[in-house]
C-alpha cells in the first residue's frame, strides 16, 4: 500500500479527464455513480421538503397551508419521488455503481456504456415524473390503484410513463451488476470471498431484472386503460380493479427488497470494519439475502388481506410472509454477534449502523404484527403501516445509505467531513425520526387511517408531536447538507484507508484513479480477515507528518 | 371487556376485539423482549469492546452452530404461533354466524349509506343492536373504499365490481367512529361515519321508526316490497306455481282444505293468523315449516301484506 509517492503523479477520476463533456459522456462507473448520487440527493431533498410541508399541514386537523386536493397531490409526489426517484436507485445505482467494481478489483462494470445509458434513461424518466407536476399533479397515491387512477382527471399518464421509463434504468443497472459480479471478480476472489455488500447487490440485481418488467406491463396496461379504454381493470367492462393490485404488488413487494437488501450489505461492511472483527455468519448472511430475494416474489398478497381475496390465499401469503422475517432476523443476530469481542470504534458510519440496528428491529417486529392476519385487518391502511414502512425504508435503508455515504465519502471525494458535526447530526436525525414515526405507530393502532388530509380531534396531540419530529428531522438533514458541502470543498484530505478496512476498494488511491487500480489486484486476504491482518486506519492520523497512515499489514 | 383502551389500542367494543388484542399483546411483549436483549447486547458490546489500542488483531471466530440453530429455531417457533393465532382470528372474522342480521352497505364518494331489510335506510350512520351479530354486505358505486371501525377491530375493502362482507357483534352500546381506509380522492378524510349501538329494545323501536311504513306507497305496494324484503318470495310464488308454500295468486277468498279435513276461506283473518301463527291452520299437502312472523312484522306491515295478496286476483 505504499503508494504515497505515486499519489501525486496519478490524477484521480475527479481530476482527469477535464470538462463538462467528459462527465456527461463518461463511461467511468465512478463518475456515473457520482452523477447518480447528485440526481438522487436532489430528489431526496425535494421529497423530504414535501414531507415536511405535509407534516406541517397535519399539525392541526383544519387547513393550515393547502386544500385537500393539493394535499393529495403532495403526498402522491412525496411517495412517488421517494420510491422511484430516490430509494430504488439510491444504494445500487449511486453507491453500488461507485463501489462494486472497486470491491471486485475490476476496472469498471461489465457494460460501461449500458451503465451510462441507464443514467440517461433515469433522467429521461425523471423528466416525465416532474412534468406530471406541471400537467396537473397526480393525486392517486404512489400505488396508482384502479379504478381511482383510471377515473381521476390528473396527469396519471405522464407519471406512470415516467415510472415505466425509470424501470428500464433499474433493469440496466441490475443486468450490469449480475454480469459484473459473475465475470469481473479479481483472481482469487471466489463467491465466498466476496464482500457481503456484493452479495446484497447481487440479490438486488436479480430482483430488479425479474420483477421490474411486471411493473412495466402493469403501468402500460394502466395507460392503455386510460387512453384506449381496454377495460382490463374496469368493472363496467368486465375488468377487475383488484387484478391491478395483484400486478402492482407482484413488483412492488419484491421492490421493497430492492430497497433494503443493498442497505443490509452496507451494514455488513460497516459493522465488520468498525468492529475490526471477522463477520459472524458470513454464509448465513449471504444465503439469507438470496433467500429473501426468492421468497419476496411470493408474498405480494399480504398487501391485500382486506381486499376480498380468498381466505386460503390470505393464509398462504401470511405464512410465506413470516418466512421473509426469519432471514432478516438471522442477519440482525449475526451483526450483533460480530460486535462481540471486536475492537469497536464508533465513528459516524458505525453510529448510523447502530441506529439502523435499533430502527430496523422495530420495523421488523411491527412487520410481524402486520403479517399476522387477524391483527393486519385492524392495522391495514392506518398510520401503523405508514410508521412500519418508514422504520424499514427510512430507519433501515436510509440509515444504511447514510452509513454508506459517510463510510465511502473519503474514498469518493478524497476528503473527510467534520466528525463532530456528523455525530451531532446523527443524533438529531435519530431523535427526529423516532418523534416523527413512533408516534405514528400509536396513531395507527388507535385507528388513524393513512392518506387523510384532515382527522378527528382525538388524534391531534400525536399528529402535532409527529409534525414537530418532522421539523427536527428536516433540520438534521440541512445540517448534513452543510457539513458535507463544506467537506467537499475544504475538508481535511483523506488517506487511502481511513477506517483500516480490508475490502479492496481501500487498497487503491483516494480518490481512485480513472481505472481504479494502478496495477492488477489479486486477492491476498479475505474481506473480513481481521483476525489475520490489521491495518491502522489513516483517519486516526491527526498529524500529516506522522508516517503511521502508511502503516502496512502486520 | 376493556372499554378504556390502552396506550396503543382503542377500547374493545366487539366480540373479536379481545382476540385481536391478545395477538397484539403476544407479539408486542415477545418483540419487546428481543428488542431489550439485542439492544442491551449492542450497547454492552459498544462499551466493553471499544477500541483501546490501534492495530490489534481480533478473534476469528465466525461460527457457532448451536447458537445459530437457536436463533433460527426459536423465532421460527414463535412466529408459527403468531401465524396460527392470526389465521384463526381471521377465519372468525370471515365467517359470520348464521343468525346474523344483515345490512347492505354502499360506499360512494364520499359517504356511506345503509339499507336495512326492514326498509330503513340511513346515511353515514349505521345503527345496530348490541350483543347481536351483524353482517354487512358491501359494495361501491365508484372507486374502492374500505369500511373500518377501530373499536371493533374490523375492516374490509368495498369494491365496485363485487360484494364483500364483514361481520361484527358489538358488546356495548355507544357511538363508534366509522372510517374509510382506502384512499378515494378529495373527500377521503371526510368519509367518516358513526356506528350507533343500541340496546335491543331501543334498536327495535329505532328500526320501526326509521324503517318507515310505506309512506308514499299504497298498502299493496308496501306489501309487495315486504314480500321480497321479508323473504316471503322464497316460498310463495306469484304465478300460481307450488313452491314450499301455497302461491299467493288468487289466494284471497279461496277455499282451502286443511290437514284436519276442515275447509276454510282464506279471508283477512285467516291470512293474518297464518302469518303470525302459521301452524294453526295448515293447508293440506304442505309441510309445517313456515316460521312465525310474530314480532318480526308490525301490524301495519301485516296489513300491507294482506293488501298485496288481495291485489293478486286474476280477473
Amino acid at each position: 500500500m505504499s503508494n504515497a509517492a505515486a499519489t501525486a503523479a496519478v490524477p484521480s477520476y475527479l481530476q482527469e479527464p477535464k470538462g463538462i463533456k467528459s462527465w456527461l459522456l463518461t463511461v467511468d462507473h465512478k463518475r456515473i455513480g457520482i452523477m447518480y448520487l447528485a440526481a438522487i440527493m436532489f430528489f431526496f431533498f425535494v421529497g423530504g421538503a414535501l414531507a415536511v410541508i405535509l407534516r406541517t399541514e397535519l399539525f392541526r386537523p383544519e387547513q393550515i397551508l393547502m386544500d385537500a386536493d393539493t394535499y393529495n397531490q403532495f403526498f402522491t409526489l412525496h411517495g412517488a419521488i421517494m420510491i422511484f426517484l430516490f430509494i430504488i436507485p439510491s444504494i445500487p445505482a449511486a453507491l453500488g455503481n461507485f463501489i462494486l467494481p472497486l470491491m471486485l478489483g475490476a476496472k469498471d462494470v461489465a457494460f460501461p456504456r449500458l451503465n451510462l445509458a441507464s443514467w440517461y434513461v433515469y433522467v429521461f424518466g425523471a423528466i416525465f415524473c416532474v412534468a406530471s407536476i406541471v400537467l396537473g399533479a397526480v393525486d392517486t397515491g404512489w400505488t396508482f390503484y384502479t379504478p381511482y387512477s383510471t377515473t381521476t382527471s390528473t396527469s396519471v399518464i405522464s407519471m406512470t410513463l415516467g415510472v415505466f421509463i425509470l424501470g428500464f434504468s433499474s433493469i440496466f443497472t441490475g443486468l450490469n451488476f449480475i454480469v459484473t459480479i459473475h465475470k469481473l471478480r479479481m483472481p482469487g476472489m471466489t463467491w465466498f470471498k466476496m464482500p457481503l455488500m456484493v452479495w446484497g447487490l447481487y440479490a438486488t440485481a436479480i430482483i430488479q431484472v425479474l420483477a421490474t418488467p411486471v411493473l412495466a406491463i402493469t403501468l402500460v396496461l394502466l395507460i392503455m386503460e386510460r387512453v384506449l379504454g381496454v377495460g382490463i381493470f374496469d368493472p363496467a367492462m368486465g375488468g377487475d380493479p383488484v387484478l391491478y393490485q395483484h400486478f402492482f404488488w407482484f413488483y412492488s413487494h419484491p421492490a421493497v427488497y430492492i430497497m433494503i437488501l443493498p442497505g443490509m450489505g452496507i451494514i455488513s461492511e460497516v459493522i465488520a470494519c468498525f468492529s475490526h472483527r471477522k463477520i459472524f455468519g458470513y454464509k448465513p448472511i449471504a444465503y439469507s439475502s438470496l433467500g429473501i430475494a426468492f421468497v419476496s416474489f411470493m408474498v405480494w398478497g399480504h398487501h391485500m388481506f382486506t381486499s376480498g381475496q380468498s381466505e386460503i390465499a390470505a393464509m398462504i401469503f401470511s405464512f410465506l410472509t413470516f418466512f421473509v422475517g426469519i432471514p432478516s432476523g438471522i442477519k440482525v443476530f449475526n451483526w450483533v454477534t460480530t460486535m462481540y469481542k471486536g475492537s469497536i470504534s464508533l465513528e459516524t458510519p458505525m453510529v448510523y449502523a447502530v441506529m439502523f440496528l435499533f430502527l430496523f428491529m422495530i420495523g421488523g417486529f411491527t412487520g410481524i404484527m402486520l403479517g399476522a392476519l387477524a391483527l393486519d385487518v385492524h392495522l391495514h391502511d392506518t398510520y401503523f403501516v405508514v410508521a412500519h414502512f418508514h422504520y424499514v425504508m427510512m430507519g433501515g435503508t436510509v440509515m444504511a445509505f447514510l452509513a454508506g455515504i459517510h463510510y465511502w465519502w473519503p474514498k469518493m471525494f478524497g476528503r473527510l467531513y467534520s466528525e463532530r458535526w456528523a455525530k451531532v447530526t446523527a443524533l438529531v436525525i435519530f431523535v427526529g425520526f423516532n418523534m416523527t414515526f413512533f408516534s405514528q405507530f400509536i396513531l395507527g393502532a388507535q385507528g388513524m387511517p393513512r392518506r387523510y388530509y384532515s382527522y378527528l380531534d382525538q388524534y391531534q396531540p400525536l399528529h402535532g408531536f409527529s409534525s414537530v419530529g418532522a421539523w427536527v428531522l428536516g433540520i438534521g438533514f440541512v445540517i448534513m447538507a452543510v457539513y458535507l458541502t463544506a467537506s467537499f470543498f475544504n475538508g481535511r484530505k483523506a488517506g487511502p484507508n481511513p477506517w483500516g478496512a480490508l475490502t479492496y476498494e481501500w487498497e487503491t488511491l483516494t480518490p481512485p484513479p480513472q481505472h481504479n487500480f494502478l496495477k492488477d489486484v489479486v486477492l491476498t486476504h479475505g474481506p473480513y480477515d481481521y483476525d489475520k491482518v490489521t491495518v491502522v486506519g489513516d483517519f486516526y492520523d491527526k498529524s500529516p507528518t506522522d508516517k503511521q497512515h502508511m502503516a502496512g499489514k502486520v | 371487556m376493556d372499554t378504556t383502551g390502552t396506550l396503543f389500542l382503542p377500547p374493545q367494543n366487539s366480540t373479536i376485539a379481545s382476540e385481536v388484542d391478545f395477538l397484539w399483546d403476544f407479539i408486542y411483549w415477545a418483540s419487546a423482549a428481543f428488542f431489550v436483549i439485542l439492544g442491551v447486547a449492542i450497547i454492552y458490546f459498544l462499551i466493553r469492546y471499544r477500541r483501546r489500542r490501534q492495530g490489534e488483531l481480533t478473534s476469528g471466530k465466525s461460527h457457532n452452530v448451536p447458537l445459530e440453530i437457536a436463533w433460527t429455531v426459536i423465532p421460527t417457533i414463535l412466529i408459527f404461533f403468531v401465524f396460527v393465532w392470526g389465521f384463526q382470528g381471521y377465519l372468525k372474522m370471515q365467517i359470520a354466524p348464521g343468525d346474523a342480521m344483515e345490512v347492505k352497505v354502499t360506499g360512494q364518494k364520499w359517504f356511506w349509506s345503509f339499507q336495512y331489510e326492514e326498509g330503513a335506510s340511513t346515511v353515514n350512520e349505521l345503527v345496530v343492536p348490541v350483543d347481536q351479530p351483524v353482517k354487512l354486505l358491501m359494495s361501491s358505486t365508484d372507486v374502492i373504499h374500505s369500511f373500518f371501525v377501530p373499536n371493533f377491530r374490523v375492516k374490509m375493502d368495498v369494491l365496485p365490481n363485487r360484494y364483500t362482507h364483514l361481520w361484527f357483534e358489538a358488546t356495548s352500546t355507544g357511538e363508534y367512529d366509522l372510517l374509510c381506509t382506502e384512499y378515494c380522492g378529495t373527500g377521503h378524510s371526510e368519509m367518516i361515519g358513526t356506528v350507533r349501538v343500541l340496546g335491543e329494545r331501543e334498536f327495535t323501536e329505532w328500526l320501526e321508526q326509521a324503517g318507515g311504513m310505506g309512506e308514499g306507497m299504497t298498502p299493496a305496494e308496501f306489501g309487495e316490497q315486504l314480500y321480497t324484503s321479508k323473504a316471503c318470495n322464497t316460498c310463495h310464488s306469484l304465478d300460481g306455481s307450488k313452491v314450499v308454500g301455497p302461491s299467493f295468486l288468487n289466494l284471497y277468498n279461496k277455499e282451502q282444505m286443511l290437514t284436519t279435513g276442515q275447509a276454510v276461506v282464506a279471508d283477512e283473518n285467516y291470512l293474518r293468523e297464518s302469518i303470525l301463527n302459521p301452524q294453526a291452520k295448515l293447508v293440506a299437502g304442505y309441510d309445517p315449516v313456515m316460521p312465525s312472523y310474530q314480532g318480526v312484522l308490525k301490524d301495519q306491515q301485516v296489513d300491507a301484506l294482506i293488501a298485496f295478496i288481495k291485489s293478486l286476483q286474476e280477473q
